[in-house]
Parts: structure tokens; sequence; C-alpha cells
């Protein structure tokens, strides 16, 4: 199995630590991965974007055209790269903070996930980029969930650790989310 | 061993301690400085010495003098920087010193972009300064790979006595992927009897580039070459991908070996027999694989983040009956080509 993703948003949403955290999460199930920042003059609010791809087998390219799954966290992001997501494919907005009216893609899955609303609900707005991992992995199975609390330990530096709960609560949240939507 | 998530300028500098390298010389450039990073916060625990120098030809001249007392050592930069190096790579290559350079290759000419780019190929294949000489030049195409070549870069650099490159862009530099950190390969190295370290007791030795004897020149440029004949005839090294029944063959090198393997999948899914010829040294230039594969396969495309360099290897190398054709682009913001970019050239390179 194959899976290919863009996460995109602005520099500060945790666009890259999203991707480090599937990563880590596939290595730590045995996949193979990699994980490619959009390397420019990137700073906070500035754009933020990485390529992820998960494979059991080789991954072949690290730069991907179309992916299967793109998460937009702004509005940038879904003008940019929507319009790239493989047909069939799907994407997961963050409805908090983009307006989809111009959006016209009636050929891919739409998840519309306010994706800041939910992080506040649960007490802190940071939480954004839990949520959209939450989402993708409980609507595409990349890697386990359960593999994913494991890989936080990895994925976040020592200091934070006792982030870790309040991340799992953010990442469950938004895995419920798409359930709830989805059935 | 335990799988390790790394990002490629990591691995550089992690291979670069394990190979033995306890010294660096460099000055910051984008996209490579994580390697200096890297070494600034590792070297001072290993009783080795980094070394942030006043700029790229005073740390080129720095891994001289280190490469001559017979120490492991090390300097890394980005195209412009690389630039400023030549001089001293010269000198190392007249002087016969080993030590390794790494290029985190980025778009130019001049100060250009920081994007990832292909379009040092000529300067680091074709020796990027005076002379005419030849430096090893290993061009990784993973993490993995930037950990490994590196090590063998140290390996090659000490068994020739000559300058080692390894050349890569921010496409591997600064991608992150699973890392098995092997032990340093047992390799068998000759004993460096010709280093300086202060004469004490013993004969005089003289490290230098210099030759004004009659015929010492002559004599010495012909030992560089006889090296360099050895070189092609030991050391190339490629990987051969769906190459045995194969219409077409693409060539392709580094990040970009990497984009057209995923196009020579989606193309094998679409019944078009297509298969990858990698080189993975660009000095010396696997010649012979070039022309085995073409006496079988008769189309080439050779594939380059670039305008057409590593071509022309290519056209000198295959079969005299084999076409080679040539896709590329210019380096710069965005225009990283994509599989599905490359199957698209495939394709038409099949139809003509």
């Amino acid at each position: 199995m194959r899976h290919d993703l863009f996460i995109a948003g602005f520099g500060g949403q945790g666009v890259l630590l999203a991707g480090n955290l599937l990563s880590y999460a596939a290595i730590i199930e045995g996949k193979n991965v990699s994980f490619f920042p959009a390397y420019g003059v990137e700073k906070r609010g500035g754009a933020a974007m990485c390529t992820v791809v998960i494979a059991d087998g080789d991954v072949g390219s690290p730069v991907i055209g179309n992916p299967s799954v793109t998460i937009a966290l702004n509005q940038t992001s879904l003008d940019k790269f929507g319009a790239k997501v493989k047909p069939g494919g799907i994407c997961i907005v963050n409805t908090s903070l983009v307006n989809l009216d111009a959006f016209d893609r009636s050929d891919i899955e739409i998840i519309r996930v306010p994706m800041n609303d939910i992080a506040m609900g649960l007490g802190d707005a940071r939480m954004v980029n839990m949520v959209a991992v939450g989402v993708y992995v409980a609507r595409t199975g990349a890697v386990g969930s359960a593999t994913l609390e494991e890989a936080l330990k990895n994925a976040l530096p020592e200091r934070n650790h006792s982030f870790i709960p309040a991340n799992m609560k953010a990442i469950t949240a938004g895995a419920e989310f798409a359930i709830a939507k989805t059935s | 061993m335990k799988r390790l998530f790394v990002k490629g300028n990591e691995a550089v500098a992690m291979a670069a301690i394990e190979a033995g390298c306890r010294y660096y010389f460099g000055y910051p450039i984008t996209p490579q400085s994580d390697i200096p990073e890297y070494l600034s916060r590792e070297l001072p625990h290993l009783n080795g010495e980094f070394i942030q120098a006043e700029s790229e030809i005073a740390s080129i001249n720095m891994l001289l003098g280190a490469s001559a007392t017979g120490v492991r050592a090390m300097t890394s930069s980005s195209s412009p920087g690389i630039s400023l190096k030549q001089e001293g790579i010269s000198y190392m290559a007249g002087s016969e010193l080993p030590g390794v350079i790494v290029n985190i290759s980025r778009s130019g000419p001049g100060l250009g972009g920081i994007d990832a780019s292909q379009s040092d190929y000529f300067q680091a294949v074709k020796g990027g300064g005076h002379g005419g000489y030849h430096i090893v030049v290993l061009a990784p195409s993973s993490v993995q790979e930037m950990y490994d070549l590196t090590m063998l870069a140290f390996d090659l650099a000490d068994i020739y006595r000559m300058p080692a490159m390894v050349l890569a862009d921010s496409v591997v530099g600064q991608m992150k992927e699973p890392l098995v950190p092997n032990k340093r390969p047992v390799a068998d190295l000759p004993a460096k009897n010709w280093v300086v370290r202060g004469k004490g007791d013993g004969e005089q030795r003289v490290v230098k580039s210099l030759f004004l004897g009659d015929g010492e020149l002559e004599a010495h440029n012909w030992k560089l070459h006889r090296k360099y004949q050895e070189l092609k005839a030991r050391e190339c090294r490629w990987e051969a991908f769906q190459v045995d029944d194969a219409d077409l063959l693409v060539a392709a090198f580094g990040s970009t070996a990497r984009i057209a393997k995923t196009a020579i999948t989606m193309a094998r899914e679409e019944g078009l027999k297509v298969g990858l010829l990698r080189p993975i040294t660009l000095f010396p230039f696997p010649e012979k694989a070039f022309l085995d594969a073409t006496a079988r396969t008769k189309k080439v495309l050779v594939i380059e983040l670039n305008t057409g360099q590593m071509v022309e290897d290519v056209r000198l190398s295959v079969a005299r009956d084999a076409e080679v054709g040539f896709y590329g682009r210019p380096p710069g913001a965005g225009s990283l080509p994509t599989p599905e970019e490359l199957l698209e050239q495939i394709k038409r390179t099949i139809e003509v």
C-alpha cells in the first residue's frame, strides 16, 4: 500500500510537525517513508508545506505532482494545492479558516473539518495540526492511531512530552469527527 | 539495527563522524548549513575540531592543511561556495591530498537561488578548477546513500590519495527518511607514509603541487592520469532498475533519479518497458554500464535538473547505434519535475 500526502498551511500551524509525526509512526510500523518539506524562505506566517509518502515497499519519488490526499489548513493552501489532488482522492479542509465557495472539484471527496473550532473546544488552538492528523489517519488508515502516541515521543522534543496526552486528545477528536462524518 | 528518521544533510554529518572524520572547516550557506550545525555540536565532544572559517577559500585551504597531516577531514558548502573552493581543490588534486568536499548544490549561475539543482555536474566531474584533474564524485539519491556514500568518499579519497566530492541537492539534503546508521566498512587502506607532521629524525617529506624540475610535472600528470584510469576500471558504481527487458532506458542521477524511478513504475503499470540506469559515481562515470545496456536497448532518455550536462557523458558512452534524447529544465523555485511530468516525456520518447 502507498499513501502520498500534501500538508499545507502557514508557518506556525504545525504543518511540518504533522508530517514528521506521520513519518515517525510509519517507521515504527516498519514501513518506508519520505518527508520532503518545501524548502524556500519559510518563516512564521509564511507558507509551509510538506510532502509525505508512506509505502510498504520502495517509496520512490519524494516529489509528488498529484497526491491522493491534501490537507489544507488555510485558504492559500487550498487555492494552491486543491486543484492538484488526484481524481478520486481526498481533500481535508480546515473550514474554520477556508472558504470553499470557489472550490469546484466534484471528482474528489472533500472532508470539511472546522479544525480551529475543534482545537479551541479542547482548549488549545495550537492543536489544529493534530486534529488534521486524526482526520487523515481515521480516513486513510495510513498508520495506526495507537502508533501515533508512540510516535509523538519521537516527534516532540522531550521538554514537550507533557503535552502528549493533549495532542492525543486532539488526534482522537479529529478521528471521531471524521468517522461521524462518513458514517 | 534500529532505523532512525534523519534529514539528508544530517546523515552526511553522522557518516563523517562514523568514518573517523574529526576535523571540519566550513562557512555557512543554504541549503547545507545543517551539516556544520550538526558537526559544530558533536565534534568538540569527540576531541575533534570544528572551525567556522572566515571564508570558503580559507576553509578549503584548512582542509588541505589538515589532510596533509594525515587526518580525515571535511568541508561542505553549496554551489557559489564550491566555486570559491575550486582553487584549493585543484591544489589538493595536484598535491595528491585526500579530503571530502560536500556540495549540496543550489541553482545558479551566480547567487542564483536556493532551490534544488543539478547544474554543477560539469564543475564537479570535469575538474572545476584549473589543471585538468579529476576528483571522485558520488551522487546519492536517498538519505541512506547520503550516509553510505559519505563514508565511501572518505575511503576512496584515502585509497587513491585524491579529493572526493559528495554531490547532492536540497531535495536529498532537506528530506527526511529512515536511516540505518551502518558501521564504518572495513576498507583496505594504504599506509599514509607521506604525511607531514614534523620531520623529527626522519626523512624530509614534502606535500606540494609545484613541480619545476625537468620532466617532473609531466611525470606527475601521467601518474594522476593513471590513477583516473584505475578509478574507471575499479570504482564505477551504478544502479540498474528493470533494464533487462527495457525498450527505453532512462538515465538520471541523484534526486532526479528518484522521481524518474516512480515515473518508470507508472510506465510499467501501463505496459511500457522502461528501465533506469542511475550512475552513483559521476566520476568515474559508468561508461561500460551504458555501453552494455545499449547493446540491447537502443533508446535512451537522459533526465536532469539542468539544461543538459550528464547527457554528454551518456552520449560518449553508449553503443554507436543508440539514440540519446534529453529532457531537463533549468532549476528554480517550484520547478521540480513531478513523476507525472516525466511519465509524459517517457511516453513521448517511446512513440517517436
